[in-house]
């Protein structure tokens, strides 16, 4: 479904060659500093390859932009503030994250059907934001923010979903909690997924496929035959 | 301060709350330092004024003064989407630029008079005119704001990535604001001129810091975020910035004339910044 052919941006990524089929959640790790986030930028369109191609659903999309991209691949951030609007009610933000891809015209963008689905929507995170649509998102915490980015990347219907170190500003309990919401959307809805992440534990309990990044390029794979003999701390070993 | 001064504070006060409009749009919805104003002001003063001169309606005056300033908006969008040169810059060298683009609008002279001319207000009261032009500029630009396209205007100002990553393309919608911005400010020198009877070269000296205090004495007054409060706040900072500055140049113990006006104007912004916001209101 999603193919990166030779990807290079030197010196950060060097050749990078990876396959991912429909569905497939896979996970990048890597020290600081290895090309995790420049990755997933390529497959946004934020960075352009100097050389290499990105091929979806057999279409090669090296080329095409951020914005025309962005029908297909959707992205969380790790900093919760770049993926939400602050001074944007949580209603607007989600209007906005639901036009992804459609024509945004001189219609309203109030309508109950929406209001509607954004609030399922926002139950799932437990967190009581269904109730506080008309609430700035300047009022939220750093968790809060981050959850209703992950649902705001989730309400359009994108193929791949990318996830930037989506805990890495949590608390241990958001982080379990939005990983699981993370995880449950993905699965039921056959989003093909990549994650980065410091977590070793998040990296061996939701994924298809974990892949160590190191000196710029995919050293190890793990699979699940693999994966099944690893721990957390076996896996962070693996970085040295 | 008397109540005929008072009257036409208000009647200033609802010109230049066009004009800060279309400041307000720019450094604010779009987050691009936009230094066109001082020229399209004129831009729009002059070209209402040259058509009025050869006997055309002055509605259609307005309108050609609107398109003249989205004319002077795209150019300062291309200068800095596709030259990248820096938003100040762009701004800067247009505005500069149109200081002899006006000229030759005017026909090489530095001021026109429109004294005998026939202009909206012809016949009409000054105030009802401009309350009804100000009350469509609110509704168009509030109605506008709150659309889909108005909330992907919005969103390129408070976060530009997150815009593209949601489809949204930034260089179209920085010269889609510069543009509306501009036809706002073009408009409030178009009224400004069929208002106050003339046009003179160096009218828009100052627009930027005019409009700019009227959006942050409107944003202190009604900290609210919904774009038809904020419209209206416009108008509402750029009134009271009129009946501030008027108080203040006719005030006998401040002791102050028309040459403070700079000076008085510049330490009213320096309060504005000062004073504490309330926190923003959802409404």
């Amino acid at each position: 479904m999603l193919k990166l052919r030779n990807i290079c941006i030197k010196p950060v990524l060097q050749n990078l060659d990876l396959e991912l089929s429909k569905g497939e959640f896979v996970v990048v790790i890597g020290a600081n500093g290895a090309g995790k986030s420049t990755l997933l930028n390529i497959i946004s369109g934020n960075i352009t390859p100097t050389h290499g191609q990105i091929v979806l659903d057999d279409q090669d999309i090296t080329t095409v932009s951020a914005a025309n991209r962005s029908v297909a691949i959707a992205k969380v951030s790790q900093d919760p503030k770049v993926g939400t609007m602050t001074n944007m009610t949580i209603y607007e933000n989600l209007a906005f994250a639901a036009l992804r891809g459609k024509r945004r015209g001189l219609g309203f963008f109030s309508r109950r059907s929406y209001k509607k689905l954004f609030k399922s929507k926002l139950a799932m995170l437990h967190m009581g934001l269904e109730n506080r649509l008309n609430e700035l998102v300047a009022n939220l915490s750093g968790g809060q923010r981050q959850a209703l980015s992950l649902i705001m990347a989730l309400l359009a219907d994108s193929k791949v979903l990318l996830l930037d170190e989506i805990t890495a500003a949590l608390d241990p309990n958001t982080a379990e909690n939005i990983m699981q919401i993370a995880a449950q959307i993905v699965r039921a809805e056959q989003r093909t997924t990549i994650m980065i992440t410091h977590n070793m534990k998040h990296a061996l309990e939701y994924d298809d496929r974990t892949i160590l990044l190191a000196n710029g390029k995919f050293s190890k794979q793990f699979d699940p035959q693999h994966r099944k003999q690893l721990t957390p701390s076996v896996l962070a070993t693996e970085f040295c | 301060m008397s109540i005929a001064e008072l009257l036409f504070s208000l009647e200033l006060g609802m010109i230049f709350g066009i004009v800060a409009i279309g400041i307000y749009l720019t450094f604010r919805v779009i987050n691009f330092s936009d230094l066109t104003c001082d020229g399209s002001f004129v831009l729009g003063a002059a070209v209402s004024s040259i058509l009025l001169k050869s006997g055309y309606n002055p509605f259609l005056a307005l309108f050609a003064a609107v398109f003249a300033g989205v004319i002077a908006g795209l150019c300062t969008g291309i200068l800095n989407i596709y030259f990248k040169v820096t938003a100040i810059l762009s701004g800067i060298l247009i505005g500069f630029m149109l200081y002899s683009i006006n000229l030759k609008v005017m026909q090489g002279v530095p001021n026109l008079t429109l004294i005998n001319e026939t202009t909206i207000f012809s016949g009409y009261n000054p105030l009802v005119i401009l309350a009804m032009v100000s009350l469509v500029v609110w509704f168009i630009m509030s109605y506008f704001l709150v659309t889909n396209f108005g909330l992907a205007l919005r969103s390129t100002g408070q976060n530009s990535l997150l815009s593209t990553t949601n489809g949204v393309k930034i260089e179209y919608m920085t010269m889609t604001g510069l543009a509306l911005g501009n036809a706002c400010i073009a408009l409030g020198g178009a009224l400004f001129s069929q208002h106050q009877g003339f046009v003179d070269i160096s009218q828009g000296i100052g627009t930027i810091i005019t409009g700019l205090a009227a959006v942050m004495l409107g944003e202190k007054l009604l900290p609210f975020r919904s774009p038809w409060i904020m419209i209206a706040a416009c108008f509402l900072g750029s009134f009271l910035y009129r009946i501030l500055v008027s108080y203040a140049l006719h005030s006998e113990v401040l002791g102050l004339s028309t040459q403070d006006l700079n000076l008085i104007t510049g330490a009213l912004i320096v309060f504005v910044m000062i004073i504490p916001t309330r926190k923003i209101q959802t409404c």
